[in-house]
């Protein structure tokens, strides 16, 4: 598809401004909250989308990520969900 | 704090602070009979709501009226509830809102303003409203943008307005609105009052519906348009409220705490007041939030039909109003046996002319439509509406707290 949304390392994001990112310790998750709505993240988005800060590139939120969980090769993992949360208009590139 | 016995949290909280209003809607979906003696809850009162709803998982307030800008410490209230980690939105018609309140609200932590409108036009705005509104509703549109909140686009569609979607989108557009929302009517106190003016046509709905999808292709990426449908001309009905104290809490202008906005008028049920109770009680305790939780109290045909876990009978408020009897399925499932009572009401929408008056949203008519109703007149449907003993009462006992 044309439209497809290209994610590549060396990019910077932030959440967009119409959302606001919370932890919901009622839902033990985190949330995304907009105008008369909410999306409940799983741990993995949570994870991501906290470090967008409109500074860290792709590629510095992978290698934090895989240092705050002692894990490897999530790159593929990450720009994936970005693609998905550009469509979602949940986040902007910086 | 954990849900409780697979019930779930109250994540959605509308706060109904007043019933004061400038504006007379005859699709206004405060209780018909709203006018009768009640105190507005406090500031502190509001506070404490606000707190041990949070508590509960409360995440989305909704702060609502009448019209909530009648309360002079609205701003007080958005503190505390940004304070608390909410989301809070406005939901106002515009009328009270002044540049340095804007500024006041937005200092206050409010999130995003969901302004009502009418119509597209000045003319049809104004008569739907009763009142002479548009240009300040047109001004507070530009303050909203100006202060960088997103802006929702309110309109209720029916029979007199929903020809003019086209001009309506086109007025949001020029606006800059992130969201529009076209709900029509659902026909709850005021509306039910003025059911017959107010249902579209058939193909009204479908001509509407068209012209936002073509729309909606047109702004893609830049506005969100939602199109409510009206369940009258539907076959089955929606999931009310996603289920009966499953998700939305209600706190009226007096305190009463309700699983929908209005449930009030349901015969033979208490509902908590936060004067008397927490909301955690109120939630997981109170007889009438767990009156039609679930299944339990279903009837046939719903106790045994496959798809009742997709709208669990629909709509408790619609089937007292339109049968009798709140276990009823909702009279909008073509499997209810009442369902033609939804079937005349749409026949009726192809007569040319409907000589019925329409009812507008005034203190004074709140309180005429109480007597009659307290006096056996008004149609049996129609006495449904009010909650049994309701009493007029003067309109300046209602209010809470004095201006200062
Ligand atoms: S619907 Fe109209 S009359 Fe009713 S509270 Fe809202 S603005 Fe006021
Ligand atoms: S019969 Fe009851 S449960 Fe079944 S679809 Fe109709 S309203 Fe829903």
């Amino acid at each position: 598809m044309s439209d497809e949304p290209v994610v590549t390392v060396e990019q910077v994001y932030a959440v967009a401004k119409l959302f606001r990112l919370q932890w919901e310790p009622a839902q033990k998750a985190h949330v995304l909250l907009y105008p008369e709505g909410m999306v409940r993240l799983n741990q993995s988005a949570g994870e991501i989308l906290k470090r967008l800060d409109g500074k860290q590139t792709i590629a510095q939120v992978v290698a934090d990520c895989e240092a705050a969980f002692n894990a490897q090769g999530l790159e593929q993992d990450v720009l994936d969900f970005m693609a998905g949360a550009i469509r979602q208009g949940w986040v902007l590139r910086v | 704090m954990p849900s409780r016995d697979g019930v779930g949290m109250p994540m959605w909280l509308l706060a109904e602070v007043t019933y004061r209003c400038p504006l007379h809607c005859v699709f206004c979906y405060n209780p018909v009979d709203y006018a009768k003696q009640h105190q507005e809850l406090t500031t502190e009162e509001w506070k404490r709501v606000l707190r041990e709803s949070r508590e509960l998982g409360a995440a989305q307030l909704g702060l609502s009226g009448g019209e909530p800008l009648l309360r002079d410490d609205l701003e007080e209230i958005v503190r505390e509830a940004r304070s608390l980690g909410y989301y809070t939105n406005l939901l106002t018609s515009g009328i009270g809102m002044t540049e340095a309140r804007i500024a006041a609200l937005k200092g206050a932590g409010l999130d995003h303003i969901q302004l009502s409108f009418q119509d597209s036009t000045k003319q049809m705005n104004d008569f739907l409203s009763s009142t002479r509104t548009f240009d300040l509703k047109m001004k507070v549109a530009a303050l909203i943008k100006q202060y960088d909140y997103p802006m929702v686009l309110n309109c209720v569609l029916h029979r007199y307005n929903i020809d003019h979607v086209q001009q309506i989108l086109e007025m949001a557009e020029a606006m800059g609105a992130e969201y529009v929302e076209l709900a029509n009517t659902q026909f709850y106190s005021w509306a039910y009052l003025n059911k017959d003016q107010l249902l579209p046509t058939r193909e009204q709905v479908e001509h509407a519906e068209l012209v936002t999808d073509a729309f909606r292709e047109k702004v893609k990426g830049r506005m969100r348009l939602f199109f409510v449908m009206p369940d009258y001309h539907a076959t089955r009905p929606k999931k009310c409220t996603n289920g009966w104290g499953n998700l939305f809490i209600t706190v009226q202008a007096d305190g009463t705490v309700l699983p929908c906005h209005v449930a009030g008028m349901l015969p033979g049920m208490t509902f908590p007041n936060v004067r008397e109770h927490s909301m955690e009680w109120a939630w997981y305790d109170s007889p009438g939030f767990n009156r039609f939780r679930g299944d339990g109290w279903m009837k046939d045909p719903c106790r045994t039909c496959p798809e009742k876990e997709k709208d669990l009978g629909g709509c408790r408020c619609q089937a007292y109003m339109l049968t009798g009897d709140a276990e009823n399925a909702d009279p909008v499932c073509d499997k209810s046996p009442h369902h033609e009572r939804i079937r005349e009401v749409v026949e009726r929408t192809k007569l040319a002319v409907n000589e019925q008056p329409i009812v507008f949203r005034t203190d004074r008519d709140s309180r005429d439509l109480m007597k009659q109703c307290g006096e056996g007149g008004l149609k049996v449907d129609e006495r449904r509406l009010f909650e049994p003993g309701a009493t007029a009462t003067e309109a300046n006992t209602r209010i809470g707290r004095t201006p200062a």
